[in-house]
């Protein structure tokens, strides 16, 4: 086999798999990346092993043309998606509830779609710079994500974390683009709501 | 009457997200100009938004591991796969 010459490999080698290397390289990587989403850490074991096992099989799909690392990562966002899509497809008969307005008497006024006196928005810790209190805040900010309803969860994390395309979510989640800013509008309302109530 | 806080909150998120039509534009802007409620509120959603991001980019950094017996179980799966193959 011969080498080639520096300038070339840096240029255009193509990226080798080392499956030998994957569970050292890459597992505690996946499984942060899939427990940051799934937040049951038994499935996120889960879906990294399956990562892994529909790799080997698609090892001869691999075309090299981005790291290792992003390949699989790919591979385990598709099964992330398919987690969420089960877990919010049993709710797809609410999602009609979704268009009436009624879950918004929570926060405002029916008549006139203000803020209810006891919804309003207060100040609290969330503009300071200090980090200790940042880090709690943001602790409980994750305890009341995970409050969230299953469908809603699916698709804040959709945008929040992977920045993927309001029509792939649409697709993917079987939403439609009005239900997608209802339920964006929603979880955002209860999650600020959550953190009002919690914080301190 | 439009421009009331459940429709200017609405506009809020949107904006985050995406760019608004002209005429939500100068709705959301005539209502915040005399809603201090939901001025507050664009400020804390906006600021839940960059925690979000946060909390996510740097999950990578927080030292999650996967539990090491589990770890030696993958890589003997691997191995059993690639001897297969």
């Amino acid at each position: 086999m011969s080498i080639p010459d520096s300038e070339e490999t840096l240029t255009t080698a193509p990226v080798i798999l080392d499956p030998q290397h994957w569970v050292a390289n890459h597992a505690d990587y996946l499984f942060s990346y899939a427990i940051t989403r799934i937040n049951e850490e038994e499935q996120a074991q889960d879906l990294v092993q399956e990562t892994f096992l529909a790799a080997l099989q698609r090892i001869h799909k691999f075309e090299g043309r981005s790291s290792e690392r992003t390949w699989l990562t790919a591979i385990l966002k598709n099964k992330v998606i398919d987690v969420y899509r089960k877990k919010s497809s049993g709710l797809g008969k609410n999602i009609t509830s979704l268009d009436t307005e009624q879950q918004d008497q929570d926060f405002f006024d029916p008549y006139d779609g203000h803020w209810k006196k006891s919804h309003c928005p207060e100040p609290f810790g969330i503009d300071t710079n200090d980090p200790l209190m940042n880090k709690e805040l943001k602790s409980i900010l994750q305890k009341c994500i995970q409050k969230l309803p299953a469908l809603w969860l699916s698709v804040f994390t959709m945008k929040h974390m992977d920045e993927e395309s309001t029509e792939l979510i649409c697709e993917e989640l079987r939403v439609t683009p009005s239900n997608f800013w209802v339920i964006i509008h929603r979880a955002k309302l209860n999650l600020r709501a959550c953190l009002q109530k919690n914080w301190i | 009457m439009i421009y009331n806080c459940r429709k200017a909150t609405f506009l809020i998120e949107k904006k985050q997200l995406t760019v608004l039509t002209l005429r939500e534009k100068i709705e959301l802007r005539i209502h915040l100009s005399g809603c201090s409620f939901c001025r507050l509120f664009q400020k804390q959603s906006i600021g839940i938004n960059k925690m979000v991001y946060e909390l996510f980019h740097q999950a990578v950094n927080r030292e999650i591991r996967l539990d090491d017996d589990y770890k030696k179980k993958l890589q003997e799966r691997i191995e059993e796969q690639l001897d297969k193959n």
